[in-house]
């Protein structure tokens, strides 16, 4: 075993054993622990960059082991595995600094943080996962490690959340492992490959296939929350703000999302897929799903809850890319999976500062928060002007593919459907930037004060970083190695065999 | 060198047996501690060796077939011995610091551990029926003893029970074996093998053993003295009960089943005992929700995990071989999953007793902050029993689904997964009841780190059992005669 195949291994234990030593150390040994974290995310962030240059120059990372005879487990970094971990370690260090800040003197951090790196290490696998079997492992594993940090407050309001969250994700692994399990009987082991397995298979299958289909997308559609599988996103919310960052911006609801572009152009194949029938009542779903989590989000008065409805309509956008046929619409949602990744994270790190230093949860609260909090809320305006699409951010490159993707494939019903979430997402967000910066500050319920910056340093400077890369992201879209080039790079490798 | 390592199976815990009967409760672990070094060797050596070499069948003594003793010591059997050195070594263990010496009777549990593990050993290697008797009577009866230990009246009540049913199954399956020398005049499993494919067995004769067994095994409907005699029983004593002694039982009917049941078996046997299976996954499941005592839900987990075992059925019965591999797979690798973690469950589960003071679920307020390293035991256990990776139970699940998908027998799918979720129910009930916030005191008593690591161990072999399944599945698949090519 070379070092070269070693390395998505390499990165996957990282956070393992990360994950035990935290467990092992004791409650107090907060530096050690801190240490730790810190050092396990920057370790996994240089190896994702290392094996992100080399899947560039065409290099093939892959490591395999066989569990039964005919069922491998499989570690391979492929030019899409890279992407989504790229995201991961990227922004797993930003939370796990927010986290040691949003923690600090909080009980049971040995626990968080052990759970929360055993979370990261079932993202890496789902992201490095090579076949539909090792990517079920990881998926089921990242339910269980996400329970205890769902619940972590221990009220009866955050156990009941767990409920929830546990009731439609465990219901879906089932599903899943059920079409995984199908397909393996009938076809063996798949392993993940650009162009799919399925295009010389007997026409006498193809109804199978396609419920076969239904049943991965529906297993997969929890995680992703779209409708009517999104009910568990919203009520998850009681979770610390690290948590819900991660829940929706990196791994939980990344995890579904990522398992359905694997499904679509790894195993059916998107020509195949397409032929079958299968996607445009997908991307129907999703549309709906768009607009249905958006008129949501303008009803609610919590902030986090606006904007984890706000999630389930922009995962949503990923999934549409997916299922518009062609490679400029596969580049749109490809390229949201990154970039709504960090705009949500940035998002969530400020309204979980809010909380934290001025005791702020309603939007209703947030009035003349910009005056009190200028960085936070600069952070905050960026991330939901890039949410709503605006010029030159990262959400705007998003749209931009999304929009001439559908006009490419001749799917038009998708542009007005583009339009009303933008201007369904300037609704709901416009409001809360409104109150942010010109509304007369009523004093706040529980402000807490350090030093001269207006919250702890390491709540502030997380979002600040991300928001900044959203600005990034949009202006540097066609630099060598920014998400849209890197999904250009994917789409040329699934649509050109 | 095998001359050496069988005998040393059989009769070291006999001697052991009688040792410990003289003595008292620490000498008595002291001469255990001795005995369980000796028997863990000694499993070890003879799976490499039947790894390395293949089965054989041993005559006792030197003394061949129909005078004398033979055992058959193939791959499965070996496996069952390692896992019974195993789980037995790891209770016993917890029992000597977890049992109070002080109270005269405990001193009973090291003569009846070591009945138990000769009638274990008896029964995973015997090669006739009439052994195959013998070993289940002499676990039945030291199993009967553990459970009557603290000597307290429910207890003795659950023992009694449990008594009755353990005879009455025991009473079916002599009768069965009567039947069978009566019309084939020998006991040897080869023997009744052979001419059974020419002259299949009276149906009687498999539904009285079929009927016997199952009652030993708390097959639904006839679970109801188990439940009561695991949930009653100190906590070492309910893990080598859920864990070992209810599949001796199934063991016998398995073999049974393997060797005779291509001739004598029905598709109506086969779907039947199958659908009572599933109806104790789902009966199971549901009565441990309803518990408020926490051994009780482990205890009705049981009734759940064994009803996955009798799957074995329909889906080895009139399906393609190949089919029926991958069903024994799956069904022997539940067997040790379920063996693995359900004595962790229930040594994590004694230990969390024995922290908070008080039996009930909803008294684990806060155990989650304070006594984490057990309530850890106590989910890697839980992971590998809900089927979910990675674990032993999850490599269990997957090859009986492609089992079922395979044999086209779709029902099945259903009962593997509402059964994971049924489970996800009433494990997830504790910990919730763990992760509720008590305040920052503690008020809990730390039990010893000797009690804590042990089912720890456990659990972290049942997970770790998902990762190297296919050694032990490779090894149980060697025959009598046959070794590794």
């Amino acid at each position: 075993m070379s070092f070269a195949s070693a390395l998505p291994l390499l990165t996957l234990m990282t956070s393992l054993v990360a994950a035990l030593v935290i467990f092992m150390l004791p409650e107090q040994r907060q530096g050690l622990r801190t240490l730790l974290n810190l050092t396990a995310a920057v370790v996994k962030l240089g190896l994702v960059a290392i094996m992100v240059a080399g899947v560039f120059r065409g290099e093939d990372y892959s490591i395999s082991y066989t569990l039964l005879p005919g069922v491998e487990f499989i570690l391979r970094a492929d030019a899409l595995s890279v992407m989504f971990a790229g995201l991961s370690a990227v922004l797993w260090l930003f939370t796990t600094i927010y986290a040691v800040g949003y923690l600090e003197g909080a009980p049971n951090r040995s626990r968080f943080f052990g759970f929360f790196s055993l979370c990261v290490a079932s993202t890496m696998g789902i992201a490095l996962a090579g076949n539909l079997f090792t990517f079920l492992l990881f998926y089921e594993m990242l339910t269980l490690s996400t329970y205890p940090l769902v619940v972590h407050r221990g009220t009866r309001k955050a156990v009941r959340a767990g409920n929830s969250y546990l009731a439609y994700t465990l219901t879906g692994g089932v599903v899943l492992l059920l079409g995984v399990a199908w397909l393996h009987t009938l076809f063996g082991d798949l392993p993940f490959a650009a162009t799919g397995h399925f295009q010389q298979v007997d026409p006498a299958l193809h109804g199978t296939l396609a419920l076969i289909f239904l049943i991965l997308i529906t297993g997969l559609a929890v995680k992703s929350a779209i409708f009517p599988l999104h009910g568990w996103l919203p009520t998850a919310m009681v979770a610390p703000a690290p948590v819900s960052a991660l829940l929706h911006a990196v791994a939980v609801v990344k995890a579904g999302a990522f398992g359905i572009v694997r499904v679509v152009y790894d195993i059916y194949g998107i020509e195949f897929a397409y032929a079958l029938g299968v996607l445009e009542p997908l991307g129907w779903l999703a549309a709906f799903t768009i607009l249905y989590g958006s008129v949501r989000a303008l009803s609610q008065t919590d902030l986090k809850r606006r904007l984890a409805f706000s999630t389930v309509s922009q995962v949503s956008y990923i999934v549409l890319g997916v299922t518009l046929f062609g490679p400029i619409g596969t580049i749109g949602g490809l390229v949201h999976l990154l970039h709504q990744g960090v705009m949500k994270i940035t998002l969530f790190f400020c309204a979980g500062n809010y909380a934290e230093t001025l005791g702020v949860h309603r939007i209703d609260e947030l009035d003349g928060a910009g005056r009190r909090m200028p960085l936070t809320s600069i952070a905050f305006t960026l991330g939901a002007f890039g949410m709503m699409g605006a010029p030159p951010l990262a959400g705007f490159v998003t749209k931009w593919m999304l929009g001439s993707g559908a006009l490419a494939s001749g799917m038009l019903w998708v542009i007005p459907v583009l339009v009303a979430s933008t201007l369904l997402n300037a609704a709901y967000f416009l409001p809360i930037l409104y109150r942010l910066w010109f509304a007369t500050p009523k004093g706040w319920s529980q402000e807490r004060r350090w030093g001269r910056l207006e919250t702890h340093s390491w709540l502030l400077w997380p979002p600040l970083l991300t928001a900044a890369l959203t600005v990034l992201l949009g202006i540097l879209a066609s630099a060598p190695f920014s998400p849209l080039s890197w999904a250009e790079l994917v789409a040329a490798r699934e649509y050109l065999p | 060198m095998l001359a050496l390592l069988i005998p040393g199976l059989l009769f070291t815990p006999l001697a052991l047996a009688v040792l410990c009967l003289l003595v008292n409760f620490r000498i008595g672990r002291l001469f255990s501690w001795v005995g369980i070094i000796v028997q863990v060797l000694v499993a070890l050596g003879l799976w490499a060796t039947v790894a390395d070499q293949g089965g054989l069948y041993y005559d006792l003594g030197g003394w061949a077939a129909p005078l004398g003793i033979e055992l058959r010591v193939d791959g499965l059997a070996v496996t069952f011995v390692l896992l019974t050195a195993v789980v037995a070594s790891a209770a016993a263990l917890h029992a000597g610091a977890y049992l109070d010496p002080r109270k005269g009777y405990q001193s009973y549990f090291w003569p009846l551990l070591w009945f138990l593990w000769a009638g274990l050993n008896g029964v995973w290697l015997a090669g006739d029926l009439f052994n195959l008797y013998v070993g289940l009577e002499l676990i039945s009866l030291a199993a009967v003893g553990l459970v009557a230990l603290g000597g307290e009246a429910p207890a003795l009540r659950a023992a009694l029970r449990y008594l009755y049913a353990a005879l009455l199954g025991s009473l079916g399956y002599l009768l069965a074996v009567a039947l069978v020398y009566g019309s084939y005049g020998t006991l040897s499993l080869s023997g009744i093998a052979e001419l059974a494919a020419d002259h299949p067995p009276a149906p009687l004769i498999l539904v009285l053993a079929a009927l016997g067994l199952a009652l030993k095994t708390a097959l639904f409907p006839l679970h109801f003295w188990l439940p009561a005699a695991h949930g009653i029983a100190k906590s070492p004593v309910s893990a080598l009960l859920s864990a070992l002694v209810v599949k001796a039982s199934f063991y016998i009917m398995a073999r049974l089943w393997l060797e005779m049941g291509e001739q004598a078996g029905s598709i109506w046997l086969a779907q039947g005992l199958g659908a009572l299976g599933a109806a104790g996954v789902v009966v199971g499941s549901w009565q441990a929700f309803r518990q408020s005592r926490l051994k009780m839900v482990v205890a009705y987990s049981s009734v759940a995990q064994i009803g996955y075992l009798f799957l074995l059925f329909p889906l080895s019965w009139g399906v393609a071989t190949t089919t029926a591999e991958l069903a024994q797979q799956g069904i022997t690798l539940h067997l040790i999953s379920h063996a693995l973690a359900k004595a962790a469950m229930f040594l994590a589960a004694g230990n969390l007793i024995l922290a908070v003071g008080n039996p009930q679920v909803s008294a684990l307020a806060g155990v989650s902050r304070f006594l984490p390293f057990s309530l850890f035991s106590f989910g890697l256990a839980a992971v590998s029993l809900m089927g979910l990776p990675p674990s032993g139970g999850f490599v269990a699940k997957w090859l009986l689904l492609q089992a079922s998908l395979a044999a086209g027998q779709w029902w099945w799918i259903g009962v593997l997964l509402l059964g994971s979720l049924l489970s996800a129910l009433y494990v997830f009930r504790i910990f919730r009841a763990s992760f509720l916030e008590t305040g920052s005191d503690d008020p809990f008593y730390h039990p010893p780190r000797s009690l804590e690591v042990i089912p720890m161990a456990l659990a972290v072999m049942a997970i770790g059992l998902g990762f190297v399944a296919n050694l032990p599945l490779t090894v149980m698949a060697l025959p009598v005669g046959g070794g590794v090519p």
